[in-house]
């Protein structure tokens, strides 16, 4: 049995022979390459010079941005408010302890087999949200309260989205359900639900939620105007959700169901062990899409007054003692979404590796 | 073996009565003057079968006889509109408890094994055990694995069922339905989606299992099987119980011109 030690054979390609077969394989993508080639050089040179080697890293004023390229030192300047708003500067290590216990869940996500990183990333969903309602608005445990309205910056982008993406998965798994379910009522209400939500565009949900939405509460009830926002994020959010796991859904085979059912599991556990973790799965890429969707679009809590890192940005360059900053605000917002939005991508395509056990269906 | 078309019938006897099994034991299942529609279509035209505990049937019949709809009734994969079916003295209704009470006394194993893909073989035997009958895992692991053990397959017990063949797979899904400790067994074409090489391993297994006591029915066209193992052959056609024999009977002596019909058509090749 010599065969049981053979290796399959490994495809390797020198540098040259790589570019022979995917750059230059025909005349066509010979000149493709060549041209695409020519592009990148002129305009990558102009944009590193601005971005890097042009750009005024150091200095504490407008004063110290004479070279070319890019002033930094704006952004640099103004990092604190574009990261935490109004936060007291005092109470800034709140935002902090945040920020380091959302790497300490996240980052090791990103980690193969890094010790307790199912654990760490359980915690992420649970206890950390858990801790940041006591400690960002504080007003417990002798804490100093901070309004909602001094809130701002990355870090209220980071509160939005967080909160709109761990809500809006629950919310839509059950309004998924309830949209497949027997019962012709549960079933109305969430089609009503979906079908409402998701035909507004979420502008009018802010707008509704922090004009209209008083109006309808009863005297005395009275959420801030975030609070309302988030209420409104969550469910435009769960709406959307609903439909990408109804997808999922229906895209299990009805063996799957009856072979549960068969086995005598009830609807949740049937559900819950058999169907949603292989419906989930299935869709990943599109939850995470709308995941990366909801990033962005909490921009839009400008219109209602709150700011948000574009938000803060775009209120300092208009500031009359720095001129022209505009392209390096929007460049660092650009970044620092880029940065949250590229994570997701990566962790999903990882889960998705995770996952596969080798089933065709 | 002869052609059981030759001879013809000289004793015309009408349904026989299982033998080997105590006559005076109520039955395990119990289906009286059943019908089913599907919306105007009457699949199952009242359909009458008593079968008492540890009898094992055959059942088989033409495509589109009504045999996999029959069978689904009996775990209430399908409801039925009209008649009767009780299941160790419970009735099917519309009452999810009785049918929930009922389900964990009847094991099921379906054409295509339809396993659960993102549970390892010992999961999936697991599952159930686990979450509907609250045993725990260590108890719950260890009888999967005597399952697995008498199915032949204790070594790929930590595979996906992706990575098993067609019948690996289905003997993991005998496993799997053993694992509750079901009082009945349903089988519905357990060998008809398997490669020729694969089925006698799942046969053997059943084989095995029949020789243990197990209550069974089987919907299958593998007449081998039947003739080793049935202590009586059910043939339906068009919705209907056309012939009901012990298989010696069935097969040498049927009685319906259907059933002669039928039986000329399989046993040609
Ligand atoms: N969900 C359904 N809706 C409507 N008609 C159905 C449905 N399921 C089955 N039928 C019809 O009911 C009849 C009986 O189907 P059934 O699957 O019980 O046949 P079968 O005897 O198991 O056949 P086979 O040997 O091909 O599996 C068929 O005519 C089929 O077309
Ligand atoms: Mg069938």
């Amino acid at each position: 049995m010599t065969e049981s030690t053979m290796k399959p054979p490994k495809k390797t390609l020198g540098p040259v022979a790589w570019m022979r077969e995917h750059l230059f394989s025909s005349w066509y993508n010979t000149l493709l390459t060549l041209l695409i080639g020519y592009v990148l050089v002129t305009s990558l040179g102009p944009l590193l010079s601005w971005l890097f080697f042009d750009a005024n890293f150091a200095g504490t004023g407008p004063e110290s941005c004479t070279g070319a390229g890019a002033c930094w030192v704006f952004v640099s300047e103004r990092l604190n408010f574009f990261i935490y708003g109004f936060y007291p500067d005092d109470q800034q290590w709140r935002v902090d302890v945040m920020f380091i216990l959302l790497a300490v869940a996240f980052v090791p996500q990103f980690i193969e087999g890094f010790p307790g990183r199912k654990w760490l990333g359980i915690f992420g969903m649970t206890g950390l949200p858990l801790i940041g309602y006591f400690l960002i608005p504080g007003g417990s445990f002798g804490l100093e309260e901070v309004p909602s309205t001094k809130w701002g910056g990355l870090m209220l982008t980071l509160i939005l989205a967080y909160i709109g993406i761990l809500a809006s998965l629950p919310i839509g798994t059950l309004l998924a359900l309830g949209r497949r379910s027997d019962m012709p009522i549960i079933r109305g209400l969430c089609v009503v639900f979906i079908e409402v939500w998701r035909a507004v565009p979420l502008i009018t949900v802010l707008f509704m939620a922090s004009v209209m939405l008083p109006l309808f509460l009863p005297e005395g009830v009275n959420f801030e105007k975030l609070s309302r926002a988030l209420i409104g994020i969550t469910l435009w959010q769960s709406a959307y959700m609903a439909e990408v796991i109804r997808g999922g859904l229906q895209a299990i085979p009805r063996g799957q169901y009856e072979a549960a059912d068969a086995l005598g599991l009830g609807y949740w556990k049937k559900m819950g062990l058999v169907i949603l973790p292989q419906a989930l799965k299935l869709v990943i890429p599109g939850i995470v899409n709308t995941f990366i969707s909801l990033f962005k679009d909490t921009t839009l809590v400008l219109i209602i007054g709150l700011f948000d890192v574009l938000g803060a940005v775009q209120s300092t360059i208009t500031d009359p003692a720095w001129q022209n900053v505009a392209s390096e605000g929007y460049v660092f917002v650009a970044f620092c979404f880029w940065v949250f939005c590229f994570g997701m991508s990566r962790y999903s395509q990882n889960l998705e590796r995770k996952l596969d056990t080798g089933h065709k269906t | 073996m002869g052609n059981p078309m030759t001879e013809q019938s000289q004793t015309p006897e009408t349904v026989s009565s299982p033998q080997g099994v105590a006559g005076d034991s109520s039955p395990i299942i119990k289906v009286e003057g059943m019908h089913k529609w599907y919306g105007d279509f009457h699949v199952l035209r009242d359909l009458n079968l008593d079968v008492k505990q540890g009898e094992r049937i055959v059942i088989c019949g033409p495509s589109g006889s009504g045999k996999s709809t029959f069978i689904r009734c009996i775990n209430r994969l399908e409801e039925h509109q009209q008649g009767k079916i009780i299941v160790d003295n419970v009735e099917l209704t519309d009452d999810i408890r009785q049918i929930d009470t009922v389900r964990r006394e009847v094991g099921m194993v379906f054409q295509h094994f339809n396993l659960f893909p993102h549970l390892t073989v010992l999961e999936n035997c697991c599952l159930s055990p686990m979450w509907v009958r609250k045993i725990p895992r260590k108890e719950a692991e260890a009888t999967a694995m005597e399952y697995l053990e008498r199915v032949k397959i204790p070594d790929q017990a930590h595979k996906f069922p992706g990575q098993l063949s067609g019948g690996q797979q289905q003997r993991v899904a005998i496993a799997r339905a053993l694992c509750m400790k079901p009082k009945i067994m349903l089988f519905d074409e357990p060998t008809s989606a398997l490669d020729p090489e694969m089925i006698k391993e799942v046969l053997d297994v059943m084989i095995e299992l029949a020789g243990s006591g197990m209550t069974m029915l089987c919907v299958t066209h593998e007449m081998g099987f039947a003739k080793t193992v049935a202590d009586r052959v059910i043939f339906m056609d068009a919705g209907e119980i056309v012939e009901e024999a012990p298989p010696h009977e069935f097969f040498t002596n049927p009685q319906e011109p259907r059933t002669q019909k039928f039986l000329k058509q399989i046993l040609q090749h």
